[in-house]
């Protein structure tokens, strides 16, 4: 039997099985609109490779992690010192969660700039903001689990913020620390949310995104009729570009985790006073530093609540924009107010992140 | 009408009834209205301990302070004893303040043996044999405006008595009568007990009345020296006890324990240079060359060596940990040497070589092993740079081999 002949033999008994012929059809007939914006498609596959480089990383790090307030510093420390390679690992998961949430936001940003959330993508776009929800929560709980003099008290702070919500605060800050205070039950709860209960519910969402990504087809341009623009194979020759990409993310990543490695800190003590200038991790720090500059009364109200307040409305208004945001074929609508919305946003964020930061 | 009446009945007992309203004191009143000099007690007050507790000038000068006639108010008859005089203030002071049933009431904790201490101290000798130029309460404590002790501006808070001393032991005028030193307040200027007290803000850094006693203040003997230092520096003491030198420097004409080495006032920052060099105290007695100045050269050499070595891991460590490295551990591990370090300056003091060379040689293990941690974590800082430029260029030949597969891929089609 030639090489060849095994090769169809294997296929057809796979196929029979588990429906192979069926994907393959669908790969060789996606295909992917070429136009001036075609490099922001580009964004939601680097945001999934390094979500796989987390799974990946993350799953080594468990082998020897210890979620305990006695042992977790040290069993990072171990990691990071004794460990062969463990110090790449450590330092590829932290820098990957960082680089995962920014790149997350550019592609939001990139599918609203391009109003790509219009019908029928209402619930990829709702999807996709849910999954960057969970990756917020990963980065918070995540933070936490080195046990580290800095993660102990930002998680404080931010525990703190989520205990003034109103309503629901306190039971809200009891729920996320297991007690009243940050300490060891706040650890295994944040371990338990971290490695099993976030990623449980993201990778249901990727697969429904991604679902939904393939159910709605690729969105193009408003301005540019779909008829005209030509189109490229997705596989392989998106894919493999795409493939290119993650290689040089690959290579970005390895370069911070070698340059700059994740510190490791102290440990965190309880009874110390809170480290000078503490402060979230960057992607909380608009929020933060818009928080610190309301007053701590506002007219009758609470100045912390009322930013509360504000953040929700401002998520609520983000979250709704495939409803309210209209674009007609003939070019009427609200699409300019949306843009303007989403510009104020990153602006916003910027300068507050970059205050933040440095003051 | 009914009304007024009861109303005025109130007023009535208001009026009589005792202490059911503020009674002015005379004495501030009419001391606030004079000119002169009395005008300055009641100027003062305001700030004095006994008013804040509730206490009246009748109580310490007696008189009828809700009389506002002056002939009835400081009247011998009333119980007035006016201003004591300078012989008399101990005493006067003492009345309340060596009463442990008195000063129950207002502090509790406070000591009330401070007149029998002051009899026993210099000031306190002299001034029992008339010498009225020494100092009593008032010169230490102030009068009409005196402080609690935990009071910042007190005379006698910790941060200012070596000043309140120093306003009568600096002064050459005051004291050539006694024919004893000026510069004290100088010399401690200099000393780390100053520099632990002012600039760390350690208030339990010595001052003079740590050593001396405060109102039982003396010059100690010179055989209680090393128990005066011993009273913080416990370990050395019971080192230097068991010295060959506590024979030497604590016996009479031995030339005062610890001071010999160390001075009194002015106690600089102890260094190897007081062993070895230009500057070695031992020379003092020890002629150079000889086998003690010899020995003592020797430790001071272990000292150095020990404090480069500690000092040279410390600068590897950093320069890794500036990298980026993790060496928390070896830095950990350095404050051990650091701690050996202390050990060997403190068994110095048994003046017995072994016991110093021990803690030495346990610190140069730390400083070799930290030394080596360090360099270490620099050589993998370089090797993990070499590692990284070599999987860029494998990930760059990667993204190139998959560009030419894709022309290739597209020409074709």
């Amino acid at each position: 039997m030639s090489a060849a002949e095994i090769k169809t033999k294997t296929f057809e008994w796979f196929d029979e099985r588990l429906g192979l012929r069926i994907a393959r059809d669908m790969l060789d007939h996606k295909v992917v609109p070429l136009h001036p914006g075609t490099a922001w498609y580009y964004f939601g596959g680097i945001t999934l490779f390094l979500f796989g480089v987390q799974m990946f990383t993350g799953l080594l790090l468990l082998l020897y992690y210890r979620p305990t307030v006695a042992e977790a510093f040290d069993s990072v420390r171990f990691i990071v010192t004794r460990v062969e390679f463990g110090w790449l690992i450590r330092s590829i998961h932290s820098w990957s969660a960082n680089l995962l949430i920014l790149f997350a936001f550019v592609h939001m940003f990139s599918v609203m700039f391009t109003h790509a959330y219009h019908r029928p993508r209402e619930l990829t776009w709702l999807s996709g903001i849910a999954l960057l929800g969970l990756m917020l929560c990963f980065g918070f709980s995540g933070y936490l689990l080195p046990w580290n003099q800095i993660s102990y008290f930002a998680t404080k702070v931010g525990t703190d913020v989520a205990g003034t919500t109103p309503f629901v605060g306190p039971m809200l800050a009891r729920l996320l620390r297991g007690g009243e205070d940050v300490g060891a039950a706040t650890l295994t709860r944040f371990f338990a949310f971290h490695v099993m209960i976030l990623p449980l519910f993201t990778c249901g969402l990727i697969g429904m995104h991604l679902l939904l990504v393939q159910k709605t087809g690729m969105s193009t341009p408003k301005h540019l009729p779909a008829h005209d623009l030509s189109h490229m194979k997705f596989f392989p020759n998106f894919f493999l570009r795409e493939l290119m990409v993650w290689y040089g993310v690959l290579a970005l990543l390895g370069s911070l985790a070698a340059i700059f490695p994740w510190e490791l800190g102290e440990k965190a003590d309880p009874f110390a006073s809170a480290p000078a200038g503490i402060r979230p991790e960057w992607y909380f720090l608009a929020q933060f530093y818009t928080l610190k500059l309301i007053p701590s009364h506002v007219w009758i109200f609470e100045g912390e609540l009322l930013g509360l307040a504000g953040f929700g409305a401002l998520a609520l208004v983000w979250v709704a924009l495939p409803f309210w945001s209209t674009h007609k074929p003939d070019g009427s609508g609200n699409a300019r107010l949306a843009t303007g919305v989403g510009v104020f946003l990153v602006c916003y964020l910027v300068v507050f992140t970059l205050l933040g930061y440095f003051k | 009408m009914r009304a007024t009446v009861i109303l005025f009945l109130l007023w009535i007992a208001v009026w009589i009834l005792p202490g059911s309203a503020a009674a002015p004191d005379s004495c501030v009143t009419c001391h606030a209205a004079v000119d002169d000099a009395a005008k300055g007690p009641a100027a003062l007050i305001k700030n004095d301990i006994h008013i804040a507790h509730g206490l009246s000038c009748a109580d310490c000068h007696g008189g009828d302070p809700t009389s506002d006639d002056p002939d009835v108010a400081m009247n011998k008859k009333k119980g007035f004893k006016g201003k004591p005089a300078r012989t008399a203030i101990p005493k006067f002071c003492a009345t309340c303040h060596s009463s442990p049933d008195y000063m129950r009431k207002y502090a509790p904790r406070e000591r009330v043996d401070q007149f029998e201490l002051y009899q026993t101290s210099v000031h306190g000798k002299r001034l029992a044999a008339g010498d009225t130029a020494v100092a009593t309460c008032i010169d230490c404590h102030s009068v009409h405006d005196i402080r609690a002790v935990k009071d910042t501006a007190a005379p006698v808070y910790p941060l200012r008595v070596s000043e309140t001393c120093a306003h009568c032991h600096s002064d050459a005028q005051k004291m050539a009568p006694y024919k004893i030193p000026t510069n004290q307040f100088a010399e401690y200027k200099t000393s780390v007990h100053w520099e632990g007290l002012t600039k760390r803000g350690d208030l339990s850094a010595p001052t003079c009345a740590s050593c001396h006693g405060n109102h039982g203040a003396k010059p100690p003997e010179v055989e209680s020296v090393s128990a005066v230092c011993g009273t913080c520096h416990v370990l050395f003491e019971q080192l230097y006890e068991k010295s060959v030198h506590n024979a030497v420097f604590s016996g009479a004409g031995g030339g005062g324990g610890c001071v010999v080495c160390h001075s009194n006032h002015a106690v600089h920052d102890p260094s190897t240079a007081m062993l070895a060099g230009p500057k070695s105290v031992c020379t003092g007695c020890h002629e150079a060359g000889s086998a003690p100045a010899g020995t003592a050269t020797q430790m001071a050499g272990w000292l150095d060596g020990l404090d480069a070595a500690l000092k040279k891991s410390e600068t590897v460590l950093a320069s890794a940990e500036k990298s980026g490295m993790e060496v928390s551990e070896a830095q950990v591990h350095l404050i051990d040497g650091r701690e050996n370090m202390v050990k060997a300056r403190l068994a110095l003091h048994s003046m017995k070589p072994l016991e110093v060379e021990k803690p030495v040689e346990a610190g140069m293990a730390i400083a070799r092993s930290t030394q080596k941690a360090g360099e270490f974590a620099l050589h993998e800082k370089d090797t993990r740079r070499m590692g990284l430029a070599v999987s860029v260029l494998l990930i760059g030949i990667v993204i190139l081999a998959i560009r030419l597969l894709l022309q290739r891929m597209e020409s074709t089609t």
